[in-house]
């Protein structure tokens, strides 16, 4: 998207494009198969027979320059730290980050005594869907998966007109159209 | 140009600890020659969660989520070997019911660990079938657990004393209704998976532990069995009453297999699980009346130590914890029985082609929680 990506202005012809771009983003949500913890073990069960994010155009990729979703579920210390910082730059553009149960989130259980885990994956890596619990159930994954959609559709490609806030961001939501932006 | 021209470079691989088929954080630093191991170090550490520390610092009840997740695929035999250890700390015996409980959701956890190895081996060597099957029925057991714990993967179920629920009719239909099924699933697995000549192609003969050699490097549990070597907790020091019931232990055996191979510490669980429905059924059959836990004001075990193991699906699990009479133990130690399963690697990986190393890390059922701490 280079050569459209911050060229035009917030005009009929670009926000159809983005329309288009962010469907297809939004919808094919190639998720790295990286599993830590606990989390992971939930992570899976989200894929497998019951819950089934293959729905929602998950397909796991084992490579992160293959994917556009690192999930990271279970506790990251600070070894860790710098491989999922390198992960995540491997990762193509766009890339977005789910951070999956209390460890990644802010230490969780290990936030008082845990020397060497790292209080919240934000410290290392931007954050797009936080998703809280220990670990959090399937369901809540797929809600954070469905949330993170949500955000991918209101991005654009237009120019930033000053509003301090790079192309590739969400926008703010809309004022007066109830429904959105939740 | 005959071979010994032929000028071969060594290549250091590292493998993981971003790796489909590590089962976590594991990293593994591989020297191979072309398609050939030649040196296998594993590397541990990525999941260091503090957890023999924070035993120092909390309280002895408050510690028992901390056991949740470690191995967390078998969280209730983590909760169980730590509330023994506590109990013989205390000297206090735990009421029948609550023992007969205690094993019940042990069996059923052992059940659901072991159809998790099972999807996940199968995902290592490229089957993506058994994994859908495998978590189809894990998905009733993890059901029950919510019924009687809340939770479906991190229980907190088990306590010091006995355990925090009893279960209902409704836990009694779901149990029935699974035992029921398993055994017809048990026989699809087979079908599908473990008499599937590919799988038998990439398994057979592959990884062979000697008895004599598990046993050197402190394998416990299921890889010890497919070796040949009769070592059970349940059977050697039972607890939590196991020796009410009648179960036998499952061996390797050459066959379809040969003796202490891949395929043999994967049928090893298969066989387990139905053994393992066998004690359930045992259990519930047998369930005494009575309360399930003992009433306990605070816990405060006089200054002394204590061990205790139970046999978790991956080996010997034990607990030694050391009491100085306060609220907190002075110290907890964990015997891990992927650690030590895990050390035979270097041993196993040198000379088999690169896609073979995979498979026996996968044999071989690790888990990274327990490993790290």
């Amino acid at each position: 998207m280079g050569f459209v990506e911050g060229r035009f202005g917030r005009n009929i012809l670009i926000t159809s494009v983005d329309a288009a771009v962010n469907w297809s983003r939004a919808s094919s949500l190639w998720p790295m198969t990286f599993g830590i913890a606990c989390c992971a073990i939930e992570m899976m069960a989200a894929g497998a027979s019951r819950y089934d994010w293959d729905r929602f155009g998950m397909i796991p990729r084992a490579t992160p320059r293959q994917s556009d979703l690192m999930i990271v579920a279970g506790t990251v210390n600070a070894r860790l730290a710098l491989v999922i910082r390198r992960l995540y730059e491997q990762m193509a553009e766009p890339r977005y980050v789910i951070a999956m149960g209390s460890c990644v989130l802010g230490g969780g259980p290990y936030y008082k005594w845990g020397y060497n885990v790292v209080k919240g994956v934000d410290k290392v890596i931007p954050v797009d869907v936080y998703v809280p619990g220990c670990p959090p159930r399937p369901e809540a994954l797929l809600d954070g998966i469905l949330k993170l959609q949500q955000k991918i559709r209101k991005q654009t490609l237009a120019r930033d007109e000053g509003t301090g806030r790079d192309a590739l961001q969400v926008l703010p939501p809309a004022p007066g159209r109830p429904g959105e932006g939740r | 140009m005959t071979p010994k021209t032929i000028e071969t470079q060594e290549m250091l691989l590292n493998m993981g600890p971003q790796h489909p088929s590590t089962h976590g954080v594991l990293r593994l630093v591989v020297r191979t020659d072309g398609e050939l191991v030649t040196e296998v170090t594993p590397v541990i550490g990525y999941l260091h969660r503090c957890a023999e520390k924070i035993g120092e610092n909390v309280r002895y009840e408050q510690y028992i989520p901390y056991t949740d997740r470690l191995d967390y695929l078998a969280s209730m035999g983590d909760n169980l070997a730590y509330c023994l250890a506590v109990e013989r700390l205390l000297g206090l015996e735990v009421p029948p019911r609550a023992q007969y409980l205690r094993v019940i959701m042990a069996e059923l956890n052992r059940i659901a660990s072991h159809l998790l190895a099972l999807g996940a081996y199968g995902l290592d060597l490229g089957a993506f079938t058994p994994f859908l099957y495998a978590f189809r029925e894990r998905e009733m057991i993890l059901d029950m657990f919510e019924h009687v714990s809340g939770a479906r993967l991190t229980y907190n179920y088990v306590k010091v004393g006995g355990v925090r629920r009893d279960v209902d009719a409704k836990f009694a239909e779901m149990l029935y209704r699974f035992l029921n099924l398993f055994d017809a699933r048990v026989k699809d697995y087979n079908d599908l998976f473990s008499y599937n000549q590919i799988f038998i192609d990439r398994t057979k003969g592959l990884g062979i532990i000697p008895a004599e050699k598990a046993v050197e490097y402190g394998m416990t549990g299921p890889n010890l069995r497919a070796s040949g070597v009769d070592y059970d907790v349940r059977h050697a020091a039972p607890y939590s009453s196991y020796d009410q019931f009648n179960f036998k232990s499952v061996l390797g055996r050459d066959g379809t297999g040969v003796l202490g191979d891949c395929w043999n510490r994967y049928f090893v669980r298969i066989e387990e699980m139905v053994e393992s429905c066998g004690i359930v059924r045992q259990a519930m059959g047998g369930l005494p009346e009575g309360k399930i836990s003992e009433d306990l004001k605070r816990i405060r075990p006089p200054a002394g130590e204590a061990y205790a193991s139970v046999e978790n699906p991956r080996g010997e699990l034990g607990f030694y914890v050391i009491s100085d009479g306060s609220d907190t133990p002075l110290r907890v130690k964990i015997r891990a029985p992927s650690f030590s399963n895990l050390s035979i690697l270097p041993e196993l990986g040198k000379g088999v082609l690169l896609a073979d190393l995979v498979s026996i890390l996968g044999s071989i059922d690790i888990v990274l929680g327990e490993i790290d701490r």
